[in-house]
């Protein structure tokens, strides 16, 4: 008799086989997503780092030429690697693009919750929705279009560039900044606003003073997963930047980024070459960036939480 | 007047800036709608699309992208609900799980150019999968795990904490508790989460060009023999989807209807996600309230 | 639910290792990537040529004619086709593979309607591309800038185009752009424009230039009077084997020479009264 109690309390219960097993299963998941993560890391890492140590060029000229032409060798007998031209237009293109976009997305976001009735937010938010799922390549012909003629009309120049480039990335990046900075505005407890209201400042004040300032870190958030997404945007770019390797002297001259590189010479490079092992180094930069706007990210959360 | 001029002015502001986003929105959607709206057809729906002469439709293309969305969810849907269920219940406050988030959220700003390489690269040519229906849902996979990850996450965090305690009281396993009681009731969210995911599967191009493929094979609608080279649910086979159509068609397309086609498929696909939005908020509500009425009886 | 996700996982990896297992032993698989010029010609003669083979299962796919040539050099797929020579290409053993010449495409620069320009001399159109001239005013046409949209580096249609107009002058560093499409629709839409792409892309919104007054015909290129074509390659690693060799027979018959790829816009290599190994002599 009083071994079977005793066996029972030594043994596990099945509530706590159960438990393990659940355990099991759920660190399996996280560590294949762990897993995918590194392998991708290392093998787009392993692939870029060959353009230095394999093929001998600098990581100098990489970061400060301005000639990419990676298949010839220059004058010093290293591979024409410049990929400042690239760089330049890539955090132009995003820069811009987060430029224009952040007042519209914050305007929106504080129409939908502050002045809006349930019916106007409902039909925004599926509008906006909806938006998400336009595949790049539509958002780029209307680019070819659109907005290509509309630059060179009103701005001069040929109509591509970095300025076309910016108009269509802020279209594409207005849904999710606006979404989010629309749950970092509702994220602000909702007596900040009943006190500042109590206290006899207007609406306007209450947004101003009250609302933004607490929203900020959420905000910022929202703005700069928005550069993320279009500093790797690729397809919709591609056609409307104008693909020249120079560094970008106006908004209106032709200029490049890295994904429109990196799309374009993929399919006309041969594995293993120093052209190819080029566009590697290009996509490392992309990985590298959108590590460094999480980093970003996170940082302001915990400044925010502070 | 100072301040009460200057709150009207800032309001008719943000209330101007709205009305030129949904300008810019509506402007968008209805030149694709309306482009391509007298192009769709039954016939546009269903038939096989042509390389070089007139009258295409995108039948397989519209087939290859519900295919291959519902095969990224069957991957990604087991993946992404143990990593959400592990990141709000079981995961330790601590550096591991800052650099696992971290990982997820890099996942998700990944460049699709760079997933699709990286897809090509391993599963393409190093796993010999070839450009095939498999490829592609793998690397679409990548897509969606971050997004559905934090979305089921966020669901679960959602549930009340009352409800953790009352499972963990009647002393079941916090795994039980999880199954039984916290997931019934963050379904909808869930739901909801893999609908929306689903929308920007559809239109993904870039990762597919060079994994699933921008051939559609002649696929035989009557042989559904998962094992047969032709049948539509051959996994080996390459599959177009309608985004990678409209790409391709876009940029190397000679047939003389390119332009009609293109706007056709993309108005296409716009619907498509137009439904899957009304499918996530309709089956967000109905079992919304098909829980809660049970929980009532 | 948990139990039904758990037979749909299972199921659909048997699935998978059933259907990964069948399509490697049913039916002879020929995979064919590269070029997205050749790509519908060869994807429409596959279609036509399963047809009355059925055992034979043949995938088609683009790529680009770098991803064709490094895929066929690897052994990872059976073909790789190509707009450009192997030895033309950098990184690619030519004397592994063996040459399959099914199609010669013509390729003639296009120009904007409204530049005012029908006709210019080889020296002029070298002269546009090496950024001599800056305004279309400079060769008889309205007083416009010239806007040169260049194909991507390393893309046959490029290879071609330079070897007889640039003849190793190197080009401006301009814009550039990888699709055939989207060039002509570029260069349909932008004043002062000006690129090249294979006759079959020559549209009705875009001027087709006359080089030397020579018109860019698939008669003058028969003849080699028009000197900017190419031949559309498709590679094999080594000597193909019984069924690859009945295919590339097939693409080389009076069906797919005559019927389809004329009406893509191609020449017949049959038609050709030259041949030419225009291999680049480096």
């Amino acid at each position: 008799m009083m071994d079977k109690i005793k066996e029972k309390i030594q043994n596990n219960s099945r509530e706590t086989r159960q438990e393990l097993r659940g355990r099991i299963l759920t660190y399996c998941a996280i560590g294949l997503i762990l897993i995918v993560v590194i392998s991708i890391f290392l093998f787009v890492a392993l692939k870029g780092i060959a353009t230095f140590t394999q093929d001998k060029a600098s990581l100098k000229t990489f970061f400060t030429g301005t000639n990419w032409n990676p298949g010839i060798l220059g004058s010093d007998g290293k591979p024409l690697v410049g990929a400042l031209p690239m760089i330049a237009g890539s955090f132009g293109v995003t820069i811009l693009a987060a430029i224009i976009a952040t007042p519209f997305a914050i305007g929106t976001a504080l129409y939908m919750t502050e002045i809006a009735g349930k019916k106007g937010r409902n039909v925004l938010q599926s509008v906006i929705e909806l938006l998400v799922g336009i595949p790049s390549v539509v958002y780029g012909f209307i680019g070819l279009t659109v907005v290509v003629p509309f630059v060179r009309d009103h701005f001069g120049g040929s109509g591509y560039g970095i300025l076309a480039g910016s108009f269509i990335l802020f279209v594409m990046i207005l849904p999710t900044v606006t979404s989010m900075t629309v749950d970092a505005l509702k994220a602000v407890p909702k007596h900040y606003k009943s006190a500042s209201l109590a206290l006899g400042a207007t609406q306007w004040q209450t947004i101003y003073k009250v609302l933004l300032k607490a929203a900020i870190p959420g905000i910022l958030t929202a703005i700069i997963f928005g550069m993320a997404r279009a500093f790797g945007e690729a397809l919709a770019v591609q056609m409307v930047i104008g693909n020249a390797s120079l560094l970008p002297t106006s908004l209106l001259t032709p200029a490049s980024t890295l994904t429109s590189v990196l799309t374009m010479g993929i399919g006309n490079t041969v594995m293993g070459t120093t052209a190819n092992n080029a566009l590697w180094s290009l996509a490392l930069i992309l990985l590298l960036m959108s590590l460094i706007f999480n980093i970003l990210v996170r940082w302001i959360v915990k400044k925010g939480r502070m | 007047m100072n301040t009460k001029l200057q709150n009207k002015i800032a309001i008719t502001i943000i209330k101007a800036i709205a009305i030129m986003v949904v300008i810019i929105l509506a402007f968008l959607i209805g030149r694709i709608l309306l482009q391509g709206l007298p192009h769709i057809s039954w016939h546009f729906l269903t038939s096989p699309s042509r390389a070089f002469t007139a009258g295409g439709g995108i039948g397989p293309q519209l087939f290859n992208s519900l295919y291959l969305l519902l095969l990224t969810l069957i991957i990604s849907f087991p993946i992404s609900l143990g990593a959400g269920i592990y990141l709000s219940e079981y995961a330790p406050k601590n550096g591991i799980t800052t650099v696992i988030r971290m990982a997820i959220e890099v996942l998700s700003s990944l460049p699709s150019v760079v997933v699709g390489l990286f897809g090509f690269l391993l599963f393409v040519v190093q796993f010999k999968l070839g450009y095939s229906i498999l490829s592609g849902a793998i690397a679409l996979t990548f897509f969606n795990l971050p997004l559905l990850t934090r979305n089921i996450e966020e669901s679960i965090n959602s549930v009340s904490n009352l409800q953790r305690e009352a499972g963990l009281a009647l002393g079941m396993s916090k795994w039980r508790t999880v199954n039984k009681i916290i997931l019934p009731e963050a379904l909808p969210g869930i739901v909801t989460g893999i609908v929306l995911s689903a929308g920007r599967v559809f239109g993904e191009a870039a990762a597919l060009i060079y994994t699933a493929g921008q051939s559609a094979t002649n696929v035989n609608f009557s042989n559904w023999n998962p094992f047969s080279s032709t049948s539509p649910l051959n996994l080996m086979r390459p599959a177009e989807t309608l985004a990678v159509h409209i790409w391709k068609i876009n940029s190397e397309g000679i047939m003389p209807d390119a332009t009609a086609v293109s706007a056709g498929a993309s108005a296409v696909l716009i619907i498509a996600v137009l439904v899957f939005n009304l499918m996530a908020r309709f089956l967000g509500n109905y079992l919304y309230k098909k829980m809660t009425s049970a929980e009532t009886k | 639910m948990k139990k039904k996700i758990r037979t749909i996982l299972l199921t659909l990896s048997a699935v998978l290792f059933l259907s990964a297992c069948s399509s490697t032993n049913k039916n002879k698989q020929i995979t064919i990537v590269g070029s997205t010029a050749l790509q519908p010609i060869v994807e429409v003669a596959a279609e036509e040529y399963q047809t009355t083979n059925a055992k034979i299962s043949i995938t088609v796919q683009g790529g680009g004619s770098g991803t064709g040539l490094s895929q066929v050099q690897t052994g990872a797929v059976t073909i790789g086709n190509s707009d450009i020579f192997a030895n033309q290409q950098s990184g690619i053993k030519a004397k592994k593979l063996v040459d399959h010449k099914v199609a010669v495409v013509g390729i003639g620069p296009i120009v904007n309607k409204k530049t005012g320009v029908k006709n210019l001399s080889l020296k002029q159109l070298q002269g546009i591309f090496t950024g001599k001239y800056t305004n279309w005013k400079q060769l008889g046409g309205k007083n416009q800038e010239i806007i040169v949209i260049n194909r991507a580096q390393g893309s046959g249609t490029r290879a071609t185009f330079e070897q007889h107009v640039l003849q190793g002058k190197n080009a401006i560093n301009t814009q550039e752009q990888d699709s055939s499409g989207t060039v002509e629709k570029m260069v349909a839409s932008t004043p002062g424009a000006i690129s090249y792409v294979a006759f079959s892309y020559f549209k009705k919104d875009v001027t087709a230039l006359k080089v030397d007054n020579i018109k860019p015909t698939d008669k003058n290129v028969t003849t080699n009077t028009w000197k900017i074509w190419a031949y559309e390659h498709m590679y094999t690693k080594g000597k193909p084997d019984k069924q690859t060799q009945k295919f590339l027979d097939y693409m080389l018959s009076a069906t797919v020479q005559n019927k389809l790829i004329k009406k893509l816009g191609y020449i017949s290599i049959h038609d050709m009264k030259v041949t030419t190994t225009k291999e680049k002599a480096e």
